[in-house]
């Protein structure tokens, strides 16, 4: 089984040690991962903005970078999730196809595909779960609150094999941060006071670490934490699952 | 017949946000009744089970409306119910005028009607000499204030009691400082009555009506739609063409539905059903197009008009909980209101699409199932193409497009951070962006992880 590993052009660029962790976590894990050099943006940021005209050179550019690969993994429950709706291409249709087939979020990759039943992992901290909009509605990588059905939760169910870490739990399960894409910046007061208010239940319920599958949420709440000097940090959930003593 | 408007949302949604503890008292009582909403649903094993028949239920009657229609309007007559049809607000509001004209009636009292509102009825007649009381406690309220409901369901919710309170003061003489919510109502409640047993002229909105029988049905709590209509000479219901239900039984579904998503209740206090006039009593039905068909034929879109306006959506939207209702400058505000107004008016409204984090919440409470996020989407796109969008964000998006979708492009850019640093507007460090406002921007690190790879790659 060979993966190709997509690491959003964001989190290339601010966060590598969540992109480094993902790649040591899958090989670690037995995967063989290759990291195509030549890959960019999953397109979003036009598509979400109105502009899904503009991002057919970023389409044609994920489909000739990642479809050779079994499976296509990447740490952003966002980014994939675009890819899996919205990656089309006139000319290629088949290929776009196939791969909106095979393209995973980390942790469902780890949970969906892999089946992973036991992690090696140790982070002896409190942490608060934060459930990405497109990870838990668009993705369902937990049951969503609104819904009368049974829960489950895939993020839970592996930080659960990581030992020492203890689960806060929280007032609001699983509203959302406000980040949005061009929303944190159209909708700068909304958006301010959507992230504070999401920080305030991590904290007042005693998280050191607030985890997520999206960096994007999590570099929203960051910037918010740290205009306030609070102690509270944010780490992707590949770090935690990748974390050793 | 496109307005102007002078602040977008987000600039409503920051005069709303100024005042904090006000916002979380807001956002904590609409929360609150998302969590009754919850538990309401959570007692109902069928509830999904519900959810997607009310939506097939739905789905049948858009896609049969014309001969629902007709069926309607024949069971209406047969049972002695006055019909018309109007294309427009206008032509709305010139129907009721003249209904109430030929009887000389200049004094109407009128229960919770949102189409009414859209319609700006209240305006219309009050320019021609007619008044119109709002029976509704919540649009009472708002009336009084001179200000359009925030809410569907809970029209004054943004006000506080002690708001109330100061204006019953000013305008009902009751003591100053008075803000006990019983006695508020005592006080409106008494107002109220001399009004439902002055007036000649009733109108109400409608929930449900049914084709089948020619009846229709209004849900309330406070039962002011049929202390109204009882005591009318002259009794009228404006509807949108969209209300309509195909028979007696499904109200069962609607019922069970409406009142769980709206507030948590298991049924509203009152589901009256009307059917047939008094002796001595005319009774009025105007079916109102105004906008509706032409939503009907936008594919994308046509399945908003599946809403039966619960209101749950905006409940549950963090945005709308956050920025308050009037921020939206539509009648129908939240998440649906964002889906329903560019029909109305694309460039006027072209702000609403953009007032949401496309979080998805919205889809997952609505008892009719709409794709309320994913046609906010549609809705971005097809307003962009119009070309609604202003110009300065077409060429930003054009130059992020253009260098994202080559990775020599990006590279060349530079090192870890340096593109994104000159063109992604949140991590410029200055006061005139709009992340660092309140927000630190990320702390860039020494490589990218593309520059770590290549110089490891051996590692593999």
């Amino acid at each position: 089984m060979t993966v190709g590993l997509f690491i959003p052009c964001y989190v290339d660029q601010f966060y590598p040690s969540a992109a480094k962790a993902t790649l040591e976590l899958l090989q670690k894990l037995g995967v063989d991962v290759v990291y195509p050099l030549n890959q960019t943006c999953c397109g979003q940021p036009m598509a979400n903005s109105g502009f899904e005209y503009l991002s057919q050179d970023c389409n044609d550019l994920f489909i000739k970078n990642f479809s050779s690969f079994d499976y296509i993994v990447g740490p952003s429950a966002s980014c994939i999730l675009h890819i899996k709706e919205h990656l089309h291409a006139d000319k290629n249709e088949e290929q776009a196809t196939n791969i909106r087939t095979k393209v995973y979020e980390l942790v469902e990759f780890l949970t969906d595909v892999l089946k992973i039943e036991k992690l090696d992992a140790v982070f002896p901290h409190k942490v608060g779960l934060h459930h990405s909009c497109h990870g838990l509605r668009g993705l369902h990588l937990s049951q969503m609150s609104e819904l009368n059905a049974p829960p489950f939760s895939k993020p839970q169910h592996l930080l659960n094999m990581v030992s020492g870490l203890e689960q806060i739990k929280l007032d609001r399960l699983d509203e959302c941060c406000g980040f949005g894409g061009a929303f944190c910046v159209s909708e700068e007061a909304v958006s301010v006071k959507m992230g504070k208010d999401r920080v305030k239940d991590h904290t007042k319920n005693g998280a050191e670490y607030i985890t997520s599958s999206d960096l994007s949420c999590l570099m929203h709440l960051e910037g918010i934490l740290h205009r306030n000097k609070s102690s509270v940090k944010i780490i992707h959930i590949a770090e935690i699952l990748n974390a050793t003593r | 017949m496109s307005q102007t408007k002078t602040k977008d949302h987000a600039a409503m949604a920051r005069a709303f946000i100024k005042d904090e503890e006000r916002v979380d008292w807001h956002d904590g009582a609409l929360w609150y009744i998302r969590e009754k909403r919850d538990l309401a649903a959570k007692q109902i094993p069928e509830w999904e089970q519900l959810r997607e028949t009310a939506s097939m239920i739905k789905n049948n009657v858009i896609s049969n409306l014309h001969d629902y229609l007709l069926q309607f309007e024949a069971n209406l007559t047969k049972n002695g119910v006055v019909v018309h049809w109007a294309d427009s607000a206008e032509e709305h509001n010139e129907i009721v005028y003249s209904i109430l004209k030929a009887k000389e009636i200049n004094q109407m009292v009128k229960s919770k009607s949102m189409l009414t509102e859209e319609c700006h009825l209240n305006e219309y007649l009050e320019e021609r000499g007619i008044e119109v009381i709002n029976s509704d406690l919540g649009e009472y309220i708002q009336q009084i204030d001179q200000e359009p409901p925030s809410h569907i369901v809970l029209p004054c919710i943004h006000k506080r009691k002690e708001e109330i309170g100061e204006l019953f003061h000013e305008h009902l003489g009751t003591e100053k400082g008075l803000s006990d919510p019983t006695l508020l109502t005592r006080v409106a409640r008494k107002h109220l009555r001399n009004i439902f047993l002055t007036r000649r002229g009733a109108l109400t909105g409608v929930n449900f009506a049914v084709a089948e029988t020619g009846e229709y049905v209004v849900c309330t709590n406070e039962g002011n739609a049929d202390m109204g209509a009882h005591l009318s000479e002259v009794q009228i219901a404006s509807m949108g063409l969209e209300k309509i239900i195909p028979q007696k039984k499904h109200l069962g579904i609607f019922l069970r539905l409406l009142a769980r998503s709206a507030t948590g209740q298991p049924i509203t206090i009152y589901s009256s059903h009307y059917k047939k006039p008094r002796k001595g009593q005319e009774m009025h039905l105007i079916l109102v197009d105004a906008g509706r068909t032409r939503q009907l034929g936008r594919p994308d879109f046509r399945d908003s008009l599946k809403c039966i306006k619960c209101g749950g959506c905006m409940n549950t939207c963090p945005v709308y909980r956050k920025s308050g209702g009037l921020s939206y400058q539509n009648t129908i505000s939240g998440p649906i209101g964002a889906i329903l107004a560019p029909n109305l008016d694309m460039k006027k409204h072209a702000d609403l699409p953009y007032a949401s984090t496309l979080c998805g919440s919205c889809s997952n409470v609505c008892p009719v199932k709409i794709n309320i996020h994913e046609q906010l989407y549609k809705w971005r796109q097809e307003i962009v193409k119009e070309g609604y969008a202003p110009t300065t964000k077409t060429l930003g998006m054009k130059t992020m497009a253009w260098t994202l979708s080559s990775p020599e492009k990006l590279s060349t850019a530079g090192k870890a951070g340096r593109w994104f640093l000159h063109n992604v507007p949140f991590v410029v460090n200055n006061k005139l962006n709009p992340w660092y406002r309140q927000r630190d921007m990320p702390e860039g690190p020494k490589e990218s992880f593309a520059e770590w790879f290549t110089k490891n790659s051996v590692k593999k």
